[in-house]
């Protein structure tokens, strides 16, 4: 019940137990995720899915997720075509909202809208993503494919690999890793190192972190490599890019001598980093993971609304 | 050598006397009391560079019938952590006692994110929580970024 009529707003506002309950209704919800059983436990909710800034699977998967609960949206897609474009405060958008819906799921181009939102909203505010800042669903998608295929999210050896200092959806992995218990080895060129506040949080926290830009040695009894897009616009010089990029792709030979259970997970949309040879690797659970973002969202909106999942995952 | 510091630092009748402040920050402070908005009444006098027994070297700011406020305290508090504030009624000091940074900065700093929703001209004030006291450390409530050097981030 402790998530109900709650916002999600960043990894910080959950605790481990409250991290646990959403995995736990996440799984109790796959049969009606893949259409195998069905729902009404939202039947008569409205969501309001306002989307000002583009976003393909993140949009969809809660559109799915609401649906599959027979719940009802109301979507803004496309900001041009909304009220902001003619000048309107994100805050008069979001009271006009509230006044809607019976739940808001914000993506917005500036960090904090999602806070900003939640404190004038009458209705739970789910962040779906403000600018570089929280995706905490990302993050709990993350953790709920670590843990459909481990059991477990402790004593893990995860590789976080990429863009670990612009990529803020790292970050908010990384923290909830350290809660859990896991090891976290880093591998990133430099310039794209973890940020040292980030890195002085898990400390903190007294979590195992080293650091390794060889992704061979990175990998040696990895459980997990977690990898990132490197984003060509942090780049002024794109020689330098090239070369960054270049070096940060997963060789398919470096998978052969792995773990039997290894997993490579990626949030989507890739460019490079991941040659298409890999999608065949039992190791690869990037599309798995795309999956799992429908039932964990259907989680969250039932614990939201409800305060739980209704029985057997339908009904 | 000059006879005594009261040569250089007139005493005052009313008004506050903001004492160890860190040697070269009393223009940030005057900055935050914000001077021009005083009135034409206060004198307003400052030491730069004094010798201190306890800092080193220090900065005095007095002000001439002015009661800092608490928005206001808080404020120096963050840039001058060692700070102490006299209140002075009729040349006798009433109060006297250090500035105390809160848990919670509310409309003092401006957000150094550019992409902050604090500064996109929604109706909304900045805010800030202290995440660490040694060395001072905030985080914004709304973009959850860090922030450990405020002096250009004070709102006027």
């Amino acid at each position: 019940m402790a998530l109900k009529g709650r916002d999600i707003l960043s990894m910080r506002d959950l605790s481990r137990s409250e991290i646990l309950e959403v995995l736990k209704a996440s799984r109790a919800l796959i049969p009606v995720a893949e259409g195998r059983r069905s729902s009404r436990a939202l039947e008569g909710r409205v969501l309001s899915l306002a989307f000002f800034e583009p976003s393909t699977r993140t949009r969809l998967s809660f559109e799915t997720a609401a649906k599959r609960l027979g719940a009802r949206t109301i979507t803004i897609a496309d900001p041009a075509a909304s009220s902001m474009a003619k000048g309107e405060s994100l805050s008069d958008t979001v009271r006009m909202l509230s006044c809607y819906a019976d739940l808001i799921v914000l993506r917005h181009p500036n960090e904090g809208a999602s806070r900003l939102a939640a404190q004038l909203s009458d209705r739970p505010v789910i962040n779906a993503g403000d600018g570089a800042g929280q995706h905490p669903t990302q993050t709990l998608l993350d953790l709920a494919t670590m843990e459909e295929r481990f059991q477990t999210l402790a004593g893990l050896r995860v590789v976080l690999m990429g863009d670990l200092r612009y990529g803020r959806t790292v970050h908010s992995l990384a923290h909830a890793l350290g809660l859990f218990g896991s090891e976290l080895i880093l591998s990133s060129p430099e310039r794209l190192s973890l940020p040292e506040e980030v890195r002085r949080d898990l400390d903190q926290m007294g979590a195992k972190v080293t650091e390794q830009p060889d992704l061979e040695k990175a990998l040696r009894g990895a459980d997990v490599l977690y990898v990132t897009r490197i984003q060509k616009e942090r780049f002024g010089d794109l020689t330098e890019y090239a070369k960054v990029s270049g070096s940060y792709r997963l060789d398919p030979g470096l998978l052969r001598n792995m773990k039997e259970k290894f997993a490579v997970m990626h949030p989507l949309p890739r460019v490079a980093e991941i040659p298409p040879e890999v999608d065949r690797s039992p190791h690869a659970v990037y599309f798995r993971q795309a999956f799992l973002a429908v039932p964990v969202r259907m989680a969250l909106l039932s614990l939201i609304l409800t305060g739980g999942v209704p029985p057997g995952g339908g009904g | 050598m000059p006879a005594s510091k009261e040569l250089r630092i007139t005493p005052i009748r009313n008004g506050t006397v903001i004492d160890h402040i860190p040697s070269g920050l009393a223009l940030e402070v005057l900055r935050i009391l914000n001077v021009e908005a005083l009135g034409k009444e206060s004198t307003i006098s400052v030491a730069l560079h004094v010798r201190s027994q306890r800092m080193g070297w220090k900065d005095i700011v007095k002000v001439e019938n002015m009661e800092l406020s608490a928005q206001k305290a808080n404020a120096i508090a963050l840039i001058a952590p060692t700070a102490t504030i006299s209140i002075i009624r009729e040349t006798k000091v009433r109060e006297k006692h250090a500035v105390s940074l809160p848990e919670r900065l509310v409309g003092i700093l401006r957000c150094p994110n550019p992409n902050c929703i604090t500064n996109q001209g929604e109706p909304v004030d900045s805010e800030f929580e202290v995440v660490r006291r040694r060395p001072l450390a905030l985080r914004c409530v709304y973009c959850e970024r860090s922030v450990e050097d405020f002096v250009p981030l004070l709102n006027r």
